[in-house]
């Protein structure tokens, strides 16, 4: 349980740190060892087809970005920025207008150079979307320490 | 005809594209342009501090590239194929090659088949130089109206 809510606080610090999940208002649901759980809710910003309020697939290709690169930082001991190699969505069905998106993020095989990670949309019961994604491991050094310690243990960034 | 297909129409007769972009929500939560030259259509987005992910180099986020290059590809589609309805995506794989630093990205898209019901089409992004793509992207989409068979 502690270790549960331990990943959640530096899930929701990085989700937190990304300008553009702010402005979607993306928030995390849950966060355990190799999976996470992240929501989008349904806003008019995100709407590709004005005619049904269907929001468009780029707002859950986000979403999905953002849970399979999040669900990194559950496997990993040490926080790293791990850059995505490739994603692939397949679209299951539009997602119901007015109503949030979650994405369910897993974590199923990481070695000393890459992380692979799945992740299903839903509404409900109701899947959206599947995604499989890549990531590259570049080291922790890679990213500064001031970062690094702000997401581990939520010490303040001094240089921004 | 919807509503959205007038603009389409009127976007394709006066060749701007402004109106048809500020009609879709997503597309102005971006920032998307378009640019005409001739026959070839350049997609752009405009650096923009809402649109970053990562904050410390900074870059563009991930999924802003993507879904913006998926946009890029609906309109281009609908460009290339007008249709009654909007074509609807099936699925969407990206390879990301450069990090996209905080500046202005472009996209081109490539119509590699058209069949009946199904298109497949080829997405280029770039920042400095076009023979340095930071991305590149696939998609299919269902043309005109197909829907995929639901089954329970």
């Amino acid at each position: 349980m502690t270790e549960e809510n331990f990943l959640l606080s530096r899930v929701k610090r990085f989700v937190g740190s990304l300008a553009h999940c702010r402005l979607l208002g993306v928030t995390v649901v849950s966060a355990e060892p190799n999976s996470l759980c992240l929501e989008l809710p349904y806003s008019e910003a995100i709407v590709g087809n004005p005619d049904t309020g269907v929001i468009h697939g780029g707002a859950i290709t986000t979403l999905m970005d953002t849970a399979c690169g999040s669900v990194v930082i559950c496997a990993l001991e040490d926080f790293e920025l791990c850059p995505t190699l490739d994603l692939r969505v397949d679209y299951m069905r539009p997602a119901r207008p007015g109503e949030p998106v979650q994405a369910r993020a897993h974590l199923f095989r990481q070695t000393q150079s890459i992380l692979f990670a799945r992740c299903e949309a839903v509404q409900g019961e109701r899947t959206v979307a599947h995604c499989s994604a890549t990531f590259m491991r570049i080291g922790k050094d890679a990213s500064p320490k001031a970062y690094r310690d702000y997401i581990t243990s939520g010490t303040a960034m001094e240089n921004s | 005809m919807s509503t959205l297909q007038h603009v389409i129409t009127e976007a394709l007769e006066s060749g701007d594209y402004s109106d048809l972009i500020n009609r879709i929500p997503y597309a102005r939560t971006l920032g998307v342009e378009c640019h005409r030259f001739g026959d070839d259509v350049i997609f752009s987005l405009p650096a923009r501090e809402s649109n970053l992910g990562n904050p410390i180099l900074p870059a563009v986020h991930g999924g802003v590239i993507g879904g913006f290059m998926e946009l890029s590809a609906v309109l281009y589609l609908m460009m290339a194929q007008p249709g009654p309805e909007l074509p609807r995506i099936v699925d969407f794989s990206i390879d990301y090659l450069r990090a996209g630093l905080h500046k202005d990205t472009f996209v081109a898209c490539e119509l590699t088949r058209q069949g009946n019901r199904v298109a497949n089409v080829i997405v280029h992004a770039w920042q400095s130089s076009r023979q340095k793509p930071i991305a590149l992207a696939r998609a299919h989409f269902l043309m005109n109206g197909q829907r995929p068979v639901e089954s329970k």
